[in-house]
This record gives C-alpha cells, structure tokens and sequence, in this order.
C-alpha cells in the first residue's frame, strides 16, 4: 500500500483529491438544489419538512452524509495547505503583477474558499446543528406524523437582512469557485481533449452561474415575499 | 530608424544572501534592438562609469536555448506572445517608458546574481528520467520505426519547449508543471520512449516535487507566458500518464 500512500502525497495526487472531493460537491449541490427548491411550494413547508425529517432518518442517507462531511472537511484541509505550500513554493512575488488570459477566481481559490467555508459555519450551526443536535425547533404534525419544522427556522432566518446578505455573499464566492473549478477537476484528472473539453468549460460556466442563482432565489424570495 | 528614451528599473542584488532592490537607469535605445541589446547598451554604460553591470543570462540570441530569462513589466520574457527576451525588440515599447526588470521568481530558482536564477532544478528533473536509453552503436534509420502523424506532431509540438523555466516563472504557484509535462508528452508519445514512460514519470514526478516546486492549479499563465506556445493538454497528459503508471504499472 505505500505505492498508494506515495501517490496521494504527490503533488499530482494531492490535486487529484482535490478533483475528485470538488467533484463530489458539485453533484452534491444539484441533490441539495433540488430538495430546498420545495421551500419555494406554497404548502406552509409540508413538502419540505417531510423531505428533511426523510434525509435525517434514512440510513443509506445518513451513510452518504458521512462522506460528504469527510469530503468537505477533506477538500477545504487540503486545499488549504496546498494553497500555503504554493504561495511559499513562490516565495518572492513580483513588483509588477501582470498576468492577462487567466481569470481573477483561478488565482484566487483560496481567498473563495475561505469565503465559502465561513458561510458553511453559519449555514449549518443555524439549520443542520439545529435540526440535528438540539431541540430548539417546534415540532409539527402532518397526518399521523410529527416532525421537527425546519421550515419554520428559515423563514424566520431569512427575514434577517445580514443572514440574506451573508448567503448571497457566500453564493458569489461559491459561483466564482465553480467558474474555475468545474472545469480544473476535469483537466487535473487528465481529461482534455478538443473533441469534449469544449463542452466541460461551456458547462461549468452554466453550471457556475445557474447553481448559485438557483440557491440565492430562496432567501431573496423569503426576504421580500414572505412577511 | 527612431531613438527611444528609457526608464530601466532592474532588480539588482549582489548575491543570494544579499537583499535585493530595484535601481533605475536611463538608457537610449534604438528601435531595432533587441531587449538583450537594450541591456548590452546599459551595461556598457555603468563599465564606462565603473560600476557593476547587470548580471543577465543569454546564450543563442535567436530564441532556442532558453536562457534568456528576466520578468519584463511583469511578464517572463515581456509583453509578446511567444517570444523570447532576445527575440524582443523595442519598438515594442514607448518612448519615454519606464520598464521593470526583475528576475524569475520561485523558490526552486534562487537569484544568483540581479537576473540570473539558478535552474539547475530543471536539469535534475531532466537528469530523472528527461532521456530514453539506447545503446550505442551505429545511427539508426530514423524510418524504421513507423509513427503516427498525430503523434509525431503532438510529439514535436511538446519537444519545441526550450526549457527557459518561463512557465514557472508565470506560475503563482511556482509549478513546473508544464516543462515536466513537456518533456513526458514529447517522449511517452514516441515509440522510442514509450518503453520506458511508467519509470520515467514516476521519476521525473518524484523529481518535481522534492525539488520543491508547487502544485498546478490550472491557472494557464504558463501556457499563455510559454515563447514556444506548449499547451495546458500536455499537463493532462501528464496527469494520465502518472496515474497510469501508479495504478498499472510495476
Ligand atoms: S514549457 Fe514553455 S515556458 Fe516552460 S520551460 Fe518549456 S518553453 Fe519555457
Ligand atoms: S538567448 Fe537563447 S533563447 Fe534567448
């Protein structure tokens, strides 16, 4: 196994981590888009409440989760340290800075994921902490089930203006971070070729865009339609 | 023929455990010059009032050794696409200009003297497995062995790398990325050298990294920066290569 050992401690290794954990966020993303869409439904949070008293308590799901806690963790530890082993591996940076033909997010991954990861805190110490570890959520009965309402808590979150204002800001880090990430996973594990890499760069930029716009609608919607 | 009258801020520094500064110098050029001829004229100048001319390294002048290497106006080998220092000319530049020298920067290429770097880090990596063994003995037929067009011209295309250290240089991470990629996708894709292409980037990768150079992040400023325009997919090459040759190979 220390082939295996040397391999992940290479530099090329270690971004290929980093290409497989971001891939795994990015699918992770669609799945967790697509459940709080249901926060949009007019049915006083019914549908969603059901949905995540189901992610909760549904072991294949729970089983999931774990991987996707240790993937977080993985990808935000390691990005960080490479992220100090390539500023040192610089050292002396240039008095003029000029670098046209590369974009302001791939040189600053780092700084967006620092972003993102503060955002991580605030969203899950306010829902995922809450609903998971602690009893300050009301509980709700529909049919002959009762259930904790999540619901509540983010409508009632996202009548702050600074929550709305620290997920939006947290949202552009994350679209900036997708911009150049989407498309680096691809080319870190190897695969460029003209005939699809086209493709990949197109899609990231969608990807990129629509995603994080796709999340900002809730809060934005609550914060005005939702009095 | 037109005369240009310049700002020549150059980083100057004695040694590498002196710290450096920058130092500006007026110098009048003319048009057709090249970059290095521009410098030629400073540093006759600074001979004539005793002082110590800039250290600078150079060799060819005509754009295939590399060793021109200096960060002009913040770019590696200056605002030109594809172009060497020496190939520069300064009818690139204005008239009145003040232009900032300083030498390439990353830490597996310490200053030795104002421009010069020491890039023998790129000489190991090559010494690693940058070869293909044959035996000695009479030339062979170079049409013996039959290659594919697309190879042999992908094949090329990554041989054109000079080895000027540019792409680190342009790198914020410092990587070497692009070289070493270079050199594997210019001998993996040749029948000569894929033999030996498991060992050889297992190697050269090894070498890579105890040198210290830092991790590709994909920003492209090497490839953007590269006089000889080698491209972001011999990185990917590269990295398929590595994997293959940990996942398959002995
Ligand atoms: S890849 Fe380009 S920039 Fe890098 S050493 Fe080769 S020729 Fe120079
Ligand atoms: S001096 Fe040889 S490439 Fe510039």
């Amino acid at each position: 196994m220390s082939w295996l050992v040397q391999f992940f401690s290479s530099g090329i290794g270690k971004k290929i981590i980093m290409s497989l954990t971001g891939l795994f966020l990015i699918l992770f993303l669609v799945v967790h888009l697509i459940g709080n869409l249901q926060l949009l439904k007019d049915d006083g949070g019914k549908a969603f409440n059901l949905y995540t008293e189901f992610m909760v308590t549904n072991p294949l799901i729970k089983f999931v989760s774990y991987g996707l806690y240790f993937f977080i963790l993985l990808h935000a530890v390691l990005g960080l340290l490479i992220a100090r082993f390539n500023s040192n591996s610089k050292g002396t940076k240039y008095a003029v800075q000029r670098s046209p033909e590369t974009t302001w997010a791939s040189k600053n991954m780092a700084l967006l994921g620092i972003l993102i990861l503060a955002f991580l805190l605030l969203h899950m110490g306010d829902f995922w902490f809450k609903m998971k570890f602690t009893d300050q959520l009301d509980m709700v009965t529909y049919d002959d089930q009762t259930v904790k309402n999540l619901y509540g808590r983010v409508a009632v979150a996202y009548q702050e203006w600074w929550i709305v204002a620290a997920y939006l800001i947290g949202l552009l880090a994350l679209s900036f971070h997708l911009w150049h990430g989407f498309q680096s996973a691809f080319q870190t594990l190897g695969l460029n070729h003209k005939k699809y890499t086209p493709a990949i760069k197109g899609l990231g930029k969608l990807y990129a865009v629509v995603v994080p716009l796709a999340f900002a609608i809730i809060p934005v919607y609550y914060y005005f339609f939702m009095k | 023929m037109s005369i240009l009258n310049l700002n020549i801020k150059v980083w100057r520094q004695n040694q590498n455990s002196n710290k450096g500064q920058f130092e500006t110098y007026q110098v009048q050029a003319n048009e057709h010059m090249s970059f290095l001829e521009m410098l030629d004229v400073l540093n006759e100048q600074l001979v004539r009032e005793k002082k110590d001319p800039v250290a600078f390294e150079h060799d060819c002048r005509e754009g295939i050794c590399g060793t021109c290497s200096m960060v002009i106006n913040g770019q590696p080998h200056g605002p030109l696409a594809a172009t060497t220092t020496c190939q520069l000319h300064m009818r690139f530049f204005k008239d009145g200009e003040t232009i900032v020298v300083e030498p390439f920067r990353a830490n597996a290429f310490p200053v030795i003297k104002d421009l010069v770097v020491d890039r023998a880090s790129f000489d190991r990596i090559i010494q690693s497995g940058g070869f293909i063994s044959v035996n000695t003995g009479q030339a062979v037929d170079g049409n013996s062995i039959p290659i594919e067009k697309n190879r042999a011209e992908k094949s090329f295309e990554a041989a054109a790398c000079i080895g000027c250290g540019a792409c680190v240089a342009a790198c914020p991470n410092g990587s070497a990325m692009l070289f070493t990629s270079a050199k594997v996708t210019h001998l993996g894709l040749l029948p000569q050298g894929e033999v030996e292409e498991d060992k050889r980037v297992q190697a050269m990768v090894a070498q890579m990294d105890k040198e210290g150079f830092g991790m590709c992040s994909n920003i492209g400023a090497c490839e953007a920066e590269c006089p000889k325009e080698i491209k972001l997919e011999n990185i990917a090459f590269l990295n398929r290569s590595y994997m293959k040759a940990v996942f398959t190979g002995e």
